[in-house]
């Protein structure tokens, strides 16, 4: 790699060629400060909040994105610099909802961080202020204007990472808003409710909608049975919420600090992921043998499947029809758990716990009510469980590791990396490989696993050729769909994930600062994590696990049997733009 | 900035029109601007029916179109009146009384600045100094330009296009 010879701050240092102003400081440990800057994803310089000298150069320049040259000198921290940066966040904040006290990023907002370490005066620049109203049309999510500070990075992830565009830069000028065409609300658009726009957004403009009053009443409601349980990626990310090092593994923590919300039961979701696996991969071996319609492509994550309903309708006959496990876990407890319980379905409340703002959307889907209510009451994402958890007054770090309640007390390692890309694939080849021939003794199949944007791979598996395809992110989702439907690849499984890298990485997921968003890969640590819980399970299969085996013996038959059908599959929509 | 008020009257000539236009410049780099030109000059503005057609034909978001189309001046959500009145409101004849002037119009009309009555008729655009400030107050309709007007004279000069 070349390398060139730069002075910042005093500290001479060799630092690639092509390095920006900001990068290059990072070397010398100084970390400018940014506001619209992500790495990889929002490179800009629009905010001008990471604006450092340059000797030699007329004016300041915007260290994110100026390119780092032989012999440059440049300073990141004298009164200039702190009085520019200063006046840019007071003119940011001359036009904010200012409303900190009942924001839900309080504490963990970008601009109000850089406002304190600036000492700002908020009231410095009276004027104008823009007449927003927030847009809650979605079920997902809420859109308040009045706290957007036009950075864009919600901009370049709908854009760039899910390439659907539903939202843009409106108007000019002062007047400028990010929204949906003809200011339409976000609900009559073809959003698909992922939420990647809010895991980016530096402050409280973007916000899940909040359900847990809802669970709050639930749990204090003497005439419900509340039951709550986690999806596959919780389990690694929850931590994070209450300063845990990302890729903490808290499983057990998460059981305890669940029991303590007052659940009247608490599982694990992992066990409905390989309740999946038992359908689809029935459903794929079936398609296979009865000249179905191929590619068979995954259904377990909403994001995705409201994309294809809008953007791909022709391949929506290829979804498969096996509900997700948060629905198969609702539809589960509402049919087989009350029957044996002797409990009325419309007495129990199912609460799952995602990492995903569209599964709030999925809850409410029609052909999702096994026993003629609606399978999941509520979906609350990983932040909104670390919320209650901390209403309640728990020590979440704290707490000694309890398990969640038997039956559905576990999954099996197959059901635990639903929660990255490819671990859907991987769970479900693990299952139909042995299906087909008992010998074949493959648990990874590491050819799936990340972090390549598009894999491919082939098997053979007891006389039956398998082509398989994953991707994560809805660009890349469109790129591989693009050659299937053109004819230039051929398979017969697909696995999609609306969430570049998967669920670990899904817009419900517990914020985390640029500082950290923009040196650490995330994806990377956590997916480790999943795949580490996978390794040290009992079972790694889904076949393999005793409450599955109990499910079927007891209640269900086989796999695509009628009543699975009834209960365990739905339908979906060809809804066009 | 929502949708237009008036109905969307689209010919089958003009969308062939349109349908000429994206071809011709749908393979030149930067095709969007030169289209959106060629369908404001087809229809005499930008309703959302021709933005979707733009939009499915070029497999660009509506909302990036629409980022477009209202960041560019140039560009019209809302069709214009059989008679357009435009009001100077450059300095001269702002301080000479050009917002009461406006104000009035969208009074008598009931309609705001930048709209088009729900008839077709008339439309008001303020403007920026049309270069008459010894006529101040200045404005037009149509192309019969109008100087010194006063206040009390809108109905009179209304009067005039609504026979």
């Amino acid at each position: 790699m070349e390398m060139v010879n730069v002075k910042i701050d005093n500290v001479s240092l060799q630092v690639p060629s092509g390095s920006t102003v900001l990068e290059a400081a990072k070397l010398a440990n100084i970390q400018i400060p940014t506001l619209c800057y992500m790495r990889g994803l929002n490179e800009i310089g629009a905010c001008r909040i990471c604006l450092t000298e340059v000797k030699g150069n007329r004016t300041l320049v915007a260290a994110c994105v100026f390119p780092v040259f032989e012999g440059m000198e440049a300073r990141t921290n004298t009164p200039a610099l702190r009085k520019s940066r200063k006046q840019t966040l007071e003119l940011i904040v001359s036009d904010h909802n200012k409303k900190c006290l009942s924001c839900s990023r309080s504490g963990d907002c970008e601009l109000q961080r850089l406002c304190m370490e600036y000492g700002v005066d908020e009231d410095i620049f009276e004027g104008n202020v823009n007449e927003t109203l927030p847009d809650d049309s979605s079920p997902s999510f809420v859109r308040d204007n009045s706290k957007c500070i036009l950075c864009r990075r919600c901009v370049s992830s709908c854009a760039n990472v899910q390439a659907i565009s539903v939202i843009s830069p409106v108007m000019r000028g002062f007047d400028t808003e990010i929204k949906c065409a003809f200011g339409d609300n976000v609900a009559n658009s073809p959003c698909v409710n992922c939420g990647q726009c809010i895991i980016v957004c530096p402050t409280g403009a973007l916000m899940e909608k909040d359900d847990t009053a809802k669970v709050w009443d639930a749990i204090s409601d003497p005439s419900k049975k509340v039951f709550a349980y986690a999806a596959p990626s919780i389990h690694v990310t929850l931590g994070e919420a209450f300063g845990m090092p990302t890729g903490s593994r808290v499983s057990g923590k998460i059981a305890a600090s669940m029991r303590r919300l007052g659940f009247d039961g608490v599982f694990d979701m992992n066990l409905t992921a390989d309740l999946t696996i038992m359908e689809e991969a029935n459903e794929l071996l079936e398609r296979i043998k009865n000249n179905g319609k191929l590619p068979l492509i995954t259904s377990c994550s909403p994001g995705w499947v409201k994309y294809c309903e809008h953007y791909f309708p022709e391949f929506v006959d290829n979804l498969s029809s096996c509900k997700s496990p948060q629905q198969m876990f609702g539809a589960v407890l509402k049919t087989y758990y009350a029957q044996k319980h002797g409990i009325d379905p419309k007495d129990i409340f199912v609460v799952s716990v995602v990492p995903c703002t569209a599964k709030k959307f999925e809850a409410r889907r029609d052909n999702q009510s096994a026993a003629g209510v609606q399978d999941v009451d509520v979906a609350i994402v990983t932040r909104e469980l670390a919320r209650m958890i901390k209403t309640a007054g728990i020590d979440f770090a704290g707490l000694a590791d309890e398990a969640f309640d038997n039956p559905f007390e576990s999954g099996s390692g197959a059901g635990q990396i639903f929660g990255a890309t490819g671990g859907v694939m991987e769970a479900a080849l693990r299952t139909a490989s042995s299906w087909l021939d008992k010998s074949f003794n493959v648990i990874d199949f590491t050819e799936v696993r990340g972090p390549e944007a598009i894999r491919y791979a082939t098997y053979n598996v007891g006389g039956i050729e398998v082509k398989v395809a994953v991707a994560s992110g809805l660009a890349n989702a469109k790129a591989l769909l693009e050659k299937v439907r053109d004819g230039e690849v051929e398979c017969h499984f697909i696995e999609i994930m609306a969430c570049p890298g998967g669920c670990i990485n899904g817009g419900g997921q517990p914020f985390l600062p640029d500082s950290v968003r923009n040196n650490v890969d995330i994806v990377s640590l956590r997916s480790k994590a999943i795949y580490g819980a996978d390794k040290d399970l009992p079972v790694r299969k889904s076949h393999e696990h005793p409450d599955i085996k109990m499910l079927y013996e007891e209640f269900f038959g086989s796999p695509g049997s009628h009543k699975a059908h009834e209960i365990l599959h739905t339908k979906y929509v060809k809804r066009g733009l | 900035m929502a949708d237009s008020t008036i109905a969307f009257k689209g010919t089958k000539e003009q969308e062939a029109k349109l349908m000429e236009a994206i071809e011709l410049h749908r393979s030149q780099p930067g095709p969007l601007m030169p289209v959106l030109q060629a369908a404001q000059d087809i229809y005499g503005y930008m309703p959302r029916e021709v933005l979707e057609i733009i939009s499915r034909q070029m497999q660009m978001s509506l909302s990036d179109i629409y980022g477009i189309v209202t960041f560019y001046s140039q560009f019209h959500l809302e069709p214009k009146g059989k008679h357009k009145i435009h009001i100077c409101l450059g300095t001269a004849c702002y301080v000479k009384g050009a917002g009461k002037i406006l104000e009035r119009f969208e009074k008598e009309l009931g309609i705001k600045d930048g709209e088009c009555t729900p008839d077709g008729n008339f439309s008001i655009d303020a403007l920026r100094c049309v270069g008459a400030c010894g006529l101040a107050p200045v404005m037009s309709v149509n192309d019969d330009v109008y100087g010194k007007v006063t206040e009390d004279q809108v109905p009179e000069i209304l009067a005039k296009y609504k026979a």
